[in-house]
């Protein structure tokens, strides 16, 4: 482990138009560490991620990420060819829709694969062993490996995008509501899963979600967002279990009743 | 020659090869600019030729911008001569230009082309030049050419190997047969037009200048002599050209891409070369298969 | 038998020689003139000049009757011509508030400065086939003479109204085109190959010489609720322009001609973003000749091109401008649409060898892997 944070955020803003999606907003997170952001639609939670990960540019505000050879660089400040090849290698982004996420008309084991060849892996056993290996890693009948996703279940699709995003080995995994749209059976089988995986592989992750009941299974630390600020973070079980601030006490009482 | 060579063109009012000498500066322009960075697609300002789009006039802006008077022309389309479109863009360029044309290969000093590369090696003062209908190799995978101008700018080809990766997921093998993909100098992937994938070999480090129009598209791009031209694969998937059990049925040859011909309706066939010059060439050395009776036409 | 597969100059010369029979038609009947195709098929004739991007009325008549009435084949004949014709410089802008009007029409005002005119429409016209038409010898020379409405103008008193789209000036609901002060000259797609994003100079010049069913079908779209733009027929006008050139060695510039143009100036409702308040905005059409359809189609295509520039939701194909303009050109569409006509033997052969390989593994169940195949 190192002590210098993976993730540095400082002062990071984002308005559209009048409304202000994210206000002065900043955290550490260091290796290994799972970050949960909870909030209803319209916290902002959605608009942070998105600039965490470089999809959309903050109007004012850094994020600092440590590379793999130990420098730590603005992630705004990256030329566009080091950004992309950050965000295939080092970085991955699982999105709610796994649609946004695959290419539906390639195979599950071509879309694991993307990244190796992205890279330039150009043995074909070698690329098709470690598809392989990720999708049975993820619990994939490894037998539907040529299947498109398109064919398979929304919980299976997820999975693929899973694998998709790991067979690089990033050490930063970005989760947009990851269980969203799925059934409760499949949603806990799925949480299981990630929670496994990131203790596995020592996965830092930040993830997004509206469900208090993910965020608690997964997350180390919970930020609490609420119309572009945060309103309270802190370890996991002591938001959820005394939480302080009145908002995150009403969503604690209304989501968390039995 | 002494005779006025383009006396037709004048005639009719038109300029030397059809376009006017600003046209073909610009058009000589992106020529250099692309031999500057091989493989790279260069946009040029195409102009309506009197063919249509998809007829070949990207490669006919690029041989009007070139041709002299001096120059020696051949057209071949599928590797003939006597293909309509080639007979018609030969007829063109007699009008516009009044230069000497030829069907024999080593005579030319331009080729021009359509999905093929003449089976007779070419020499570095002669010059190549392909008609090309889609020039950007990843549109089938991305359509979109403001993203595709990026991946090439960023050597992102990940993608294209996801087409091949699949094609042996499913097939065994790279079931690309014709327009296969290139790596031009290690750096560009590039479309070699609708070449057969047996010409794809030609085109590494040939001593000609080899250069590509695509008209409709604007696009021209070229391919340096002695440059290097790769079949994308995987190391344990080479690249491989297509082969035939049969010979051709009129010269004999086992070493020129074959076309099939359909004798008959009750499932005959005949396998005879596609480059017409060659196959002519080589009976009349003598390697006359015995089968072949009235050759004449 | 060889030679069944050969194409040969013989073939093609009495292809064209048929060609040209079959356009002279029945010998009985007197050959069409370009004078009448001109006069007669104006409409035709101005579609071919709009399209043809060559305002040419009797070239474009004469590529007409030499393509038989195939529009876009004159169109294509047009543009190969225009290719060859030297350029001189460019022109200044045609200044279209100063158009000698025959017709000038808005939907958003009922009443304005220079009134409603009318002009040769086939608007409230009774699509009914007049038979009388069909018999030769009925219509006679000097045609029936205008009706006598004191509401229209006379026809030698063309006026120049002042513009529609001004009138809400004052008030700044509307936006106005006009050059600011970062506006370099526009590009020329002609001279530099359309490159994506193209910019709205670019992008209205590649949709004047597109084809009018393409840009009719797409701005229907964006009515039918693909990419909405809740237009207005601010003002369609259609007349005569002075065409405006500056010699460099004069300094200032001479009038070298007079075109027929039709113009339409959409207006559209805008919500307003972060960095516009809510207002009018416009979209643009202006076609050689008179080209109402195809004018309106333009405007309409042109709005919806403009949505990402006001940060509109974008999805729909006639908002998408890389599908729009690269599919635009009738002439371009045409020759690759065509181009399948040419012989594909080499591809198809490749093709062939393939399908058959698939066959033989398909009918082989168990073999794994094909064997590479000689290596090159």
């Amino acid at each position: 482990m190192n002590d210098t944070p993976l993730l540095q955020v400082e002062g990071l803003s984002k308005r559209f138009g009048r409304i202000a999606a994210c206000d002065d907003i900043g955290f550490d997170l260091h290796d290994g560490e799972v970050l949960g952001i909870v909030g209803e639609s319209g916290s902002g939670k959605t608009t942070l991620l998105r600039c965490l990960s470089a999809l959309i540019a903050p109007d004012r505000g850094t994020v600092r990420y440590r590379m793999r050879d130990g420098s730590r660089r603005d992630v705004f400040a990256l030329s566009e060819p080091e950004r992309r090849l950050l965000m295939r290698t080092d970085w991955g982004f699982v999105h709610q829709n796994p649609r946004d996420g695959l290419r539906a008309h390639v195979s599950a084991g071509a879309n694991v694969a993307e990244r190796l060849m992205a890279v330039g892996a150009r043995h074909y056993g070698e690329i098709r062993e470690r598809a392989t290996d990720w999708l049975a890693r993820v619990e994939v009948d490894t037998a539907r490996i040529d299947d498109a996703p398109r064919t398979f279940s929304g919980g299976m699709q997820q999975r693929v995008q899973i694998a998709r995003n790991l067979v690089t080995h990033p050490r930063l995994v970005f989760m947009d509501e990851p269980t969203g749209g799925l059934d409760v059976s499949v949603q806990a089988r799925l949480l299981d899963l990630l929670r496994g995986l990131t203790a596995d592989l020592g996965l830092s992750a930040v993830i997004v979600t509206h469900d208090l009941a993910v965020a608690r299974l997964l997350s180390h630390r919970l930020m609490v967002m609420r119309g572009g600020q945060v309103v309270e973070a802190g370890l996991t079980d002591q938001v959820l279990d005394d939480p302080q601030h009145p908002y995150t006490q009403l969503l604690v009482n209304s989501v968390l009743q039995p | 020659m002494t005779m006025p060579l383009h006396t037709e063109a004048r005639a009719a009012g038109y300029n030397f090869a059809f376009l006017d000498e600003q046209t073909k500066r610009a058009l000589r322009r992106a020529l250099l600019k692309a031999v500057a960075i091989p493989g790279y697609q260069v946009p040029f300002a195409s102009r309506e030729m009197p063919m249509p789009f998809g007829w070949g006039t990207g490669g006919i802006q690029v041989t009007a911008s070139l041709i002299g008077p001096d120059d020696v022309l051949k057209v071949i389309d599928q590797g003939s001569d006597d293909t309509t479109n080639a007979v018609s863009i030969r007829k063109f360029f007699r009008r516009m230009t009044g230069v000497r044309t030829t069907e024999r290969t080593e005579e030319a000093t331009i080729v021009q082309t359509r999905h093929r590369v003449p089976e007779r090696a070419l020499s570095d003062d002669q010059i190549l030049v392909y008609q090309v209908p889609i020039p950007e190799p990843l549109r089938y995978l991305e359509p979109r050419e403001t993203e595709t101008r990026k991946l090439h700018a960023l050597s992102e080809y990940g993608l294209m190997h996801v087409k091949l990766y699949e094609d042996i997921a499913r097939h065994g093998h790279i079931a690309t047969t014709y327009a296969y993909p290139v790596m031009v100098g290690d750096r560009y992937v590039m479309d070699p037009s609708p070449i057969p994938k047996f010409d794809n070999p030609k085109m590494h480090r040939m001593r000609s200048l080899q250069l590509f129009g695509a008209g409709r598209e604007q696009r021209v791009y070229a391919v340096p002599p002695f440059t290097s031209v790769r079949s994308l694969d995987f190391e344990d998937h080479p690249f491989a050209v297509q082969t035939w059990d049969q010979t051709c049925a009129l010269c004999g040859a086992g070493d020129s891409f074959l076309d099939e011909i359909v004798t008959d309706d009750r499932g005959g066939r005949m396998f005879v070369c596609s480059d017409s010059d060659y196959c002519s060439r080589r009976r009349g050395d003598g390697e006359t298969d015995p089968a072949r009776g009235a050759a004449a036409e | 038998m060889y030679v069944a597969v050969k194409g040969g100059e013989r073939a093609i010369d009495a292809a064209h020689d048929w060609l040209a029979e079959e356009r002279r038609g029945d010998q009985a009947i007197p050959e069409l003139t370009v004078g009448q195709i001109e006069g007669q098929l104006s409409l035709a004739v101005d579609r071919v000049m709009a399209e043809g991007s060559l305002f040419d009325r009797e070239l474009a008549a004469t590529a007409i009757k030499q393509a038989r009435g195939d529009l876009i084949e004159a169109i294509f004949l047009v543009r190969a011509y225009r290719t060859t014709l030297s350029r001189f410089g460019y022109a200044e802008p045609v200044d279209t508030e100063k158009m000698a009007v025959k017709r000038r029409i808005s939907a958003a005002f009922k009443d304005l400065p220079g009134g409603q005119v009318l002009g040769p429409t086939f608007d409230y016209t009774h699509r009914l086939i007049d038979l009388g038409l069909a018999e030769p010898g009925l219509e006679v020379e000097g045609a029936a003479p205008p009706p006598d409405d004191p509401a229209a103008p006379a026809h030698d008193d063309l006026m120049s109204p002042p513009r529609v789209v001004a009138l809400l000036d004052d008030e700044g609901l509307l936006e106005q085109e006009r050059p600011g002060p970062g506006d370099g000259d526009p590009g020329d797609i002609t001279r530099q190959p359309l490159s994506f994003p193209a910019d709205r100079g670019e992008r209205l010049q590649a949709l004047a010489r597109g084809d009018e069913g393409y840009l009719l079908s797409l701005g229907y779209s964006t009515q039918r609720g693909y990419g909405r733009t809740h237009p207005f027929a601010g003002e369609i006008r259609h007349g005569a322009v002075a065409v405006e050139y500056v010699p460099p060695e004069l300094g200032f510039p001479i009038v070298v001609g007079e075109i027929e143009v039709t113009e339409c100036q959409l207006i559209n409702q805008f919500a307003g973003s972060r960095e516009r308040p809510p207002q009018f905005t416009q979209g643009y059409g202006l076609a050689f000749g008179h080209g109402e359809r195809k004018a309106m189609s333009m405007a309409l295509v042109d709005r919806a091109l403009r949505s990402e520039e006001l940060g509109e939701e974008i999805g729909a194909p006639a908002q998408d401008q890389e599908f729009v303009l690269a599919h635009a050109d009738n002439v371009q569409a045409t020759g690759f649409v065509e181009h399948l006509k040419l012989p594909h033997y080499v591809d198809f052969q490749s093709e062939l060898e393939l399908i058959r390989k698939l066959r033989d593994r398909w009918e082989t169940p168990g073999q794994s892997e094909m064997r590479a195949e000689a290596a090159e």
